[in-house]
């Protein structure tokens, strides 16, 4: 329970490694710059979805996958909805698509602001937590937290409520909004759009550590939109598939310090998910404002450095500020909030793109809707064997530092994959040792 | 997020098995956070701060269930720390949505999940933090309502009880003028025995309520159960209903497994 634990001369052990969502640790061993081994933790106790899932009805998946993650809510619900979709067959109404984007926009805007500014903005400034940035930094921190409130009132008027939202149902919505209500949100959207290229600004002047590395970037693609919803899965070194094909590519492994599986490409090991992998390979489908903030900025694809995921991050920010006002400035309440379908067995597969990355669900459901199977594989379990490789790669640069330098360096590094540990399962504890 | 204010309550938050989105809640207070961190000294909240007071602390926030041995001593250690404890959410409150594990073989839900069910050490049964340790006050909601967390730790600093009601959803929907759906729709609807606090979203929102806020104050289960059968609807259905997020309070415990014993 205690924060910072024992401090030998060589080692430093932290129990809890901060702001991030869930609990993991970290245990670096390395000897002079020579790293000898690097292991990212997750305690965090399993809460075994898949298993009690089985059984439930297909209806419930929305409701219940919601509940991996308080952050990332509407990830879950998106693919769940897809993948069985998939299954029934049923199209929902192009403006029920519409909507479903306009929530992921509302996503967006409340992880990243929460992330950005929050979680990993402090690192980059030397401070401890939000809070005491605030004292220096009270206009920037009060403005991140109006741009999360927006991202979240954006998501009530969806969805009801900002933590897991009530309206998501297969084929649609159980209710939506009307164009009046929706219109009551325009300007608060005009005022984060202007807040979010601001904090491009702000974050691009950040002091960024030197690293890159050659990565293997994951991302869903959409022929003519920034990925949300649907599309193909393809990476920046040849990757080209249908979700249903996921499980052919991509292998999970059991490692014994982690109750999250390590997800690998087979015969090609760690890849990345997330904001920078959207950013390299779908560039020129962000929006106009977008594109220029991230310009403005410096940012040129590919970028990469991970460190300068916070930047992406923000420039991803003003991409759903925008796309939001698009959406919302072309919506017509559909004629029926939901479709109607009849369930029919089959196995349907989905990829969506959670803020923090790729988010895969498999479903089986037999002719009654009562889900028979399911296998889900969160962002975070794809990109923490990468965390691993970035690590290994990232010590020896630190050597000679100061060994509390070097461990929150080691923390900003796995920061910047804005880790969820209750999606992979739980958290992270941080100890280095040298030897 | 220490203070050098030494009158100012110490706070913790604690986070066992769950989603993060109760604690989120108190960074989602965004309008409230920074006269709720005015007011108090957020001594441990590891989601938010690299600065991790030691205890002991004035009122402990628990989110999560216990299933793991190392939570259960945790919880021991944490209640000794505390001179207030409160649960916040369904998890710590009820044992969440994995306490459906309470009725099956955990051994089979392990190697569903998991290559190497060796390496993972879990218990049989996810079990409310009450089960363990006495409790203070318990903060219902899948997720909690943010406003109430606000208005618990403002009236624990006033030294007054907190003003969290007990009555069912359907007040609420009242007070929203919804038309009741389980009437004019024959929705299956657990408003009637839920504890209010959400605000009716659901039946606002063209649903049912499905009860993430638990039971309330002596709920009549048995009955609404009667109710959905004359309604239609099967045992296997009604046995679902309750068995979500409170899944193991003993009031949707107690009707789950009289339906799944018909």
């Amino acid at each position: 329970m205690s924060g910072n634990g024992s401090k030998a001369a060589n080692t430093i052990k932290v129990d809890v490694l901060a702001r991030v969502e869930g609990e993991g640790a970290l245990l670096v061993r390395f000897k002079g710059n020579r790293v000898e081994e690097v292991k990212l933790k997750i305690p965090e106790p399993p809460r075994l979805f898949e298993s009690f899932l089985r059984g439930r009805h297909a209806s419930e998946a929305p409701d219940i996958t919601a509940r991996i993650c308080g952050i990332c809510p509407v990830a879950y619900q998106m693919s769940a909805v897809h993948a069985i979709e998939r299954i029934v067959g049923v199209k929902p109404d192009p403006m029920v698509r519409l909507l479903r984007r306009l929530l992921y926009c509302g996503e967006y805007i409340e992880s990243h602001a929460l992330h950005v500014y929050m979680l990993h903005a402090p690192d980059f400034l030397g401070y401890q937590d939000v809070i005491e940035m605030a004292r220096d930094h009270r206009t920037a921190v009060e403005d991140a937290l109006r741009l999360k409130k927006i991202g979240n009132n954006l998501m009530s008027i969806l969805g009801g409520r900002e933590i897991h939202p009530v309206a998501v149902a297969l084929g649609g919505f159980y209710r939506v909004p009307s164009k009046r209500e929706m219109g009551a949100i325009v300007e608060d959207l005009k005022w984060a759009l202007e807040a979010s290229i601001k904090t491009v600004k702000l974050v691009a002047s950040f002091p960024m550590p030197e690293f890159e590395q050659d990565y293997e970037f994951v991302a869903v693609s959409h022929p003519d939109e920034y990925p949300l919803n649907e599309g193909r899965i393809v990476s920046n070194k040849g990757l080209d598939i249908d979700a249903a094909e996921y499980e052919d590519r991509f292998f999970e492994q059991h490692v014994k310090h982690a109750n999250a599986l390590h997800s690998q490409l087979r015969e090609r090991g760690s890849y990345m998910v997330g904001p920078l992998a959207r950013f390299n390979l779908h560039f020129a489908k962000l929006t106009p404002a977008a594109r220029q903030a991230a310009s403005d900025a410096g940012l040129n694809v590919p970028c990469l450095n991970p460190f300068k995921s916070i930047v992406v991050r923000a420039v991803e920010l003003v991409f759903a500020c925008e796309e939001a006002l698009r959406l919302i400035a072309g919506y017509e309440p559909p004629p029926a909030p939901r479709a109607e379908f009849d369930y029919r067995a089959g196995t349907g597969h989905a990829a969506t793109e959670a803020p923090r990355g790729l988010l895969y669900h498999r479903y089986i459901i037999d002719e009654h809707g009562i889900i028979t199977g399911v296998k889900i594989v969160a962002p975070t379990s794809q990109n923490q064997k990468r965390i691993e490789d970035d690590l290994w790669r990232f010590v020896p640069q630190l050597a000679g530092q100061p060994i509390d330098r070097m461990t929150w360096a080691c923390e900003q590094a796995i920061r910047n994959y804005d880790p969820c540990i209750s999606c992979a399962t739980h958290f992270l504890k941080l100890e280095i040792r040298k030897d | 997020m220490s203070s050098n204010t030494k009158k100012k309550p110490k706070i913790a938050v604690f986070k066992f098995a769950s989603c993060d989105g109760c604690q989120l809640s108190l960074l989602d207070a965004e309008e409230e956070l920074l006269d709720v961190v005015g007011a108090v000294d957020l001594a441990y909240f590891p989601e938010a701060s690299r600065n991790m007071a030691k205890g002991p602390y004035d009122i402990g926030l628990v989110e999560g269930s216990i299933t793991t041995h190392h939570d259960a001593e945790q919880i021991q250690h944490i209640r000794r720390q505390c001179r207030m404890l409160v649960t916040i959410g369904a998890c710590a409150t009820a044992g969440g949505i994995q306490a459906l594990r309470n009725w099956k073989d955990v051994n089979e839900f392990v190697r569903y999940v998991y290559a190497s069910p060796d390496y993972i050490h879990t218990l049989k049964m996810s079990t409310p933090v009450a089960e363990h340790v006495p409790v203070d006050f318990e903060l219902r909601g899948c997720p909690i309502n943010k406003l109430q967390l606000v208005e618990l730790v403002a009236a624990t600093i006033a030294g007054r009880r907190p003003n969290i009601p007990t009555y069912s959803v359907c007040l609420e929907c009242k007070r929203r003028g919804n038309v009741c759906i389980a009437v004019a729709q024959g929705a299956v609807c657990v408003g009637p025995l839920t504890q209010a606090g959400c605000g009716a979203i659901c039946p606002a929102f063209g649903r049912g309520c499905y009860g993430c806020y638990g039971p309330m104050e002596t709920p009549n289960a048995t009955s609404l159960a009667d109710w959905f059968e004359q309604t239609g609807k099967s045992n296997a259905e009604i046995v679902r209903t309750f068995r979500l997020f409170n899944a193991w309070s003993w009031q949707f415990r107690q009707v789950s497994e009289e339906r799944e014993r018909k």
